[in-house]
């Protein structure tokens, strides 16, 4: 799936290797994998970028997707230093992963994360993994090197260690630097495997392995080359259980973020940013494990957008601006959420048939966050929120304003408009908030022209 | 009762004429008195014997689990068994106690078969004379057989025996004693070049080595992943059918067994041989082959036409490239199996620990016999990334010929290929260890190691006693999964040569039952 997904061309056989080296993770003094014909070859993965920190401004780049390859999970070593001893967890050793190879095509620790992220999103969206990296689901090691435009390749060093999103791009930045400075004094750069250290910011040598290592490849003999049909090559009688079919898989693939995004766009006419932040997932650097990464947050928009009037365009506000500060704020997931999408559509059209302000609906919401079980109609009364119906009464208010500003007044009629928020702000005030601004800007604007 | 055949014996648990408890301490009292044999590293006197409390429960209830249930049988100590002690005769793994069972076990305790013990091999599996695992070399029983006494020249008085005794060949040499002096119905052998097939023809039993995908390795410590098989050891070819029926089949912890059912099948009473055409490698005159056997091949072959058969001479040209090949995939493979011993996770852990890298090579150093060490150091060679055209791909390229030369000859209308097991009967101790284990080897495989390469199944039948009173057998070698086809043919065989049963007095004094007498006119 994730072959598919990532546009590579699936070999329809594929070899497995035995990869020698004594470890102590290594608990068979080899790793199965794929070395000579892994499943998955020649793919592209596409993320956008956002240009000078605008959300408003996000280009579109990719990185070529070199191979995918299936091989076994070495177990775990945990150095005590201080009392010089290694501890093994063998508990994950011989677990199945897959290994995804990029292509040298990203430039900067920016490139490197917003990559990284798209793939966490596509392998959630496939259900191939949760991609956690805090929980090892994901684990991420980069490759760098420097050169100069128009030359070959520099030497490239290999940064392990890395556990976070954030962490890769400065632990790519930092390397960057680091061979930028080492070549610009006339040292030079060794393949060699460097840690990241996150508490300093920095990569560091790793334990150096003597010279290279000679992993003597021997194919793998108790397991046969893994063989894929299409719907082609597929031969008849075949026990449906026993083959897998490329067309048929590639046939029940869900739609990828980047899909899911245009629709939201196209559907909903919201900006493509909103569609990313709708789709990003929440895991983020609080690397708060406990989340699923079915966060739901465009399913929730979506339902909201059933049950409203208001145009998405202006949900899309609520989503993203109050609803997700309120979760982030909390560490909640959309699920978790104690406002349901029903209530804030409920809510929704109380601010859309212009019963209460916008100002009040926020007080509203903050109300319902607090999960009382209480409906935005009762908090409204409760807390008489209601929009001051009575137009006599409103016009009395915008006139006793008027009436006590008289410098303001001038400025405004001696052309100075902006002044005029303000006064909107004082009848807001002494309505409580309950008037609607528009209304009383329309108000304002008649007797002061009278 | 001891010497009967499993078949036989089954018919008398199921009549009740002997019940499953005494059966157990019939064979576990010959094993004590036969101690001498060295074919057995661990002997479960307890479990078997609760083994065979549960299966007289079962008989009494009218609830066998089937032929086997209630049978001795003995396995080889490669293979792991849950509980019990797996050493594969190695320092590495002493003490080690399994955590599970092999398949192949799981299957036999599965039908109610009575584990007596782990049979002794060579370290690993490497060898042809079970003569290098750490707890000492098996002794052929017919050493000690009255047979084999008559002929022998007597040099000096008492020491006569002791020096000899003759090796079993290997490396399956513990359970194919163990199945020749009636301590079990039935063993479990490994055979990756010939180790099944050729302690079978010393000992003079029946030796099975399956086809190549129809028996399940889970759990038989690996010494070539693309050649072991388990291989089966009995006294007669109807018995080595029922032990294949009740082992064949898919096994999904094994990738390399086959998907198809596997259908059990009985052998026919009268087979018949006369619409079937046997062919006679003449690459199998291998050099050293001695003119006994060679004259015993010829009169097989005289047999077979004069029964009706076709007999035609046939090639298989690259035969002579087999041990070579071998060697190269052989230790590759096992340098690749044996990086697992470590010492960290189980088995043997050297006190040396400076370093992890140290400890290691101590570990191994100290673990493993030169044969295993040789063997890796070796396989390490071929693989490395400068060597691997060479010589590990070179070796493929020879091996897909070899097999490719038994593609044609079956391909070409030949059912059956008949061939001697062994070069020479066995040959004593003595005279055995003069030559290190890779020269024997070298030697010894080249009748039965090609069935390996090509993964072909191949069945030795006791045929005849050599001048000296010793068993000398004759190898079939079938098509892919074509056992019964090979089967019927080594059981008619086995009718015609009438091989005579070892009289063994350790035997004959701990067996009173009932037992049917063989003709002791015999083939030669």
């Amino acid at each position: 799936m994730t072959g598919l997904a990532l546009n590579c061309h699936i070999n329809k056989k594929s070899l497995f290797d035995r990869k020698h080296y004594f470890y102590a993770d290594l608990p068979a003094g080899y790793q199965i994998t794929q070395q000579r014909v892994p499943i998955a070859v020649n793919g592209s993965l596409s993320y956008s970028l956002c240009i000078d920190n605008k959300m408003s401004q996000m280009v579109t780049k990719t990185v070529r997707i070199k191979q995918i390859q299936l091989e076994q999970d070495s177990g775990k070593s945990l150095h005590d230093d201080a009392r010089s001893q290694t501890l093994v967890d063998l508990n994950r050793a011989g677990v199945g992963l897959m290994e995804l190879v990029m292509e040298p095509d990203m430039c900067c620790g920016e490139e490197a994360a917003a990559a990284v992220r798209e793939l966490q999103l596509i392998l959630q969206t496939l259900g191939s993994s949760q991609a956690v990296m805090a929980e090892g689901q994901l684990r991420v090691d980069a490759n760098v090197s420097v050169h100069h435009p128009g030359e070959p390749y520099g030497v490239r060093t290999e940064v392990k260690n890395i556990n976070s999103i954030r962490f890769l791009a400065k632990a790519v930045d930092y390397e960057i630097q680091r061979q930028i400075e080492e070549l610009g004094n006339g040292g030079t750069i060794s393949n060699e495997t460097r840690a990241f250290d996150s508490k300093l910011g920095c990569t560091v040598p790793m334990r150096d392995k003597e010279g290279k290592q000679d992993y003597r490849f021997m194919p793998e003999p108790n397991l046969p080359p893994l063989i894929l049909y299409d719907a082609k090559s597929l031969p008849a009688n075949m026990n449906h259980q026993q083959v897998i079919n490329i067309d048929w898989i590639r046939e029940r693939l869900p739609d990828l973020p980047s899909v899911k995004r245009e629709k939201l766009v196209e559907q909903y006419g919201i900006l493509p940013e909103h569609s990313f932040t709708l789709l990003v997932w929440q895991q983020d650097q609080n690397c708060n494990s406990r989340h699923s990464n079915e966060d739901g947050l465009p399913e929730f928009f979506e339902n909201v957008v059933k049950q409203t009037q208001m145009k998405p365009k202006k949900v899309i506000g609520w989503i993203l601006n109050d609803l997700l500060s309120y979760l982030k704020q909390h560490s909640l997931t959309v699920k978790e959420s104690p406002v349901s999408s029903f209530l804030l559509a409920d809510l929704l059209n109380l601010l859309e048939k212009k019963e209460i302000s916008s100002t009040a609906a926020k007080q509203v919401l903050a109300e319902l966050w607090k999960g009382k079980g209480k409906t935005p109609l009762e908090t409204v009364k409760e807390q008489k929120l209601e929009l001051l119906q009575d137009q006599k009464e409103l016009e009395q208010i915008c006139q006793a304003v008027i009436d006590g500003q008289e410098n303001e007044v001038m400025a405004i009629k001696a052309g100075n408009q902006k002044v005029l928020n303000k006064l909107i702000g004082l009848v807001q005030k002494k309505t409580q908030g309950r008037s609607n601004p528009v209304l009383v800007k329309q108000l304002l604007e008649k007797k002061l022209s009278e | 009762m001891l010497r009967s055949s499993l078949r036989q014996v089954s018919a008398a648990l199921k009549e009740g004429r002997v019940t499953p408890t005494e059966l157990c301490q019939r064979c576990l009292a010959l094993i004590k008195s036969t101690k001498f044999l060295n074919a057995y590293i661990t002997v479960t006197e307890e479990t078997a014997l609760k083994q065979a409390e549960e299966s007289e429960k079962r008989r009494k209830r009218g609830q066998p689990l089937g032929i086997l249930d209630g049978i001795p049988i003995a396995v080889k100590d490669n293979f792991n068994t849950a509980g019990i002690e797996t050493t594969c005769a190695s320092n590495m793994l002493k003490g080690y106690i399994s955590p599970y069972n092999a398949t192949v076990v799981q299957k036999l305790l599965d039908q109610g078969a009575v584990l007596l013990g782990k049979t002794n091999l060579d370290e690993f599996a490497m060898g042809s004379g079970s003569t290098d695992g750490v707890f000492g070399p098996v002794r052929n029983p017919w050493s000690y057989s009255k047979q084999y006494k008559e002929k022998s020249v007597p040099k000096s008085h008492s020491e006569d025996e002791e020096y000899n005794w003759v090796i079993t060949g290997g490396s399956s040499g513990g359970s194919a004693a163990a199945v020749s002096s009636f301590t079990c119905f039935a063993a479990l052998g490994s055979d990756t070049g010939g180790s099944t097939r050729n302690p079978a023809a010393h000992c003079g039993v029946v030796g099975l080595k399956p086809t190549y995908g129809l028996i399940s390795r889970h759990g038989l410590i690996p010494l070539v992943n693309s050649m072991d098989v388990p291989g089966i050891l009995t006294r007669c070819v109807d018995d080595a059918a029922v032990l294949l029926g009740s082992l064949a089949g898919h096994d999904p912890k094994d990738s390399t067994t086959i998907q198809d059912d596997f259908k059990p099948f009985e052998l026919p009473d009268l087979p018949d041989v006369s619409k079937l055409s046997i062919g006679i490698p003449k690459e199998y005159h291998a050099p050293g082959l001695s003119s006994e056997i060679l004259s015993l091949w010829s009169k097989a072959a005289d047999l077979f036409k004069n029964a009706g058969a076709k007999v035609v001479e046939v090639s298989l040209p690259h035969t002579r490239y087999s041990i070579v090949c071998y060697h190269v995939l052989c230790t590759a493979e096992v340098a690749s199996n044996m990086a697992r011993f470590d010492g960290l996770e189980y088995g043997h852990r050297s006190d040396v620990k400076d370093s992890t890298e140290s400890m290691y090579a101590a570990t191994r150093r100290e673990g493993f016999n030169d044969v295993v060490r040789g063997r890796i150091l070796s396989g390490n060679y071929f693989l490395l990334k400068q060597n691997y055209e060479k010589y590990f791909v070179k070796a493929q390229k020879v091996r897909r010929l070899i097999a490719n030369d038994f593609g044609k000859v079956f391909g070409s209308g030949v059912d059956i290929l008949l061939t001697p097991t062994t070069l020479s009967d066995a040959v004593p101790y003595t005279e055995f260890i003069q030559e290190d284990n890779r020269t024997r080897s070298a030697q010894d495989d080249i009748l039965t190691q090609a069935a390996n390469m090509a993964g072909l199944p191949a069945i030795n039948v006791p045929t005849a006693l050599s001048e000296r009173g010793l068993p000398v057998g004759l190898q079939f070698i079938g098509r892919s999964f074509q056992e019964k086809q090979l089967l019927t043919v080594a059981k008619w065989f086995e009718k015609q040569v009438q091989f005579p049963v070892i009289q063994l007095e350790e035997a004959e004094r701990h067996d009173n039952g009932v037992f049917q007498h063989q003709k002791s006119a015999s083939f030669s």
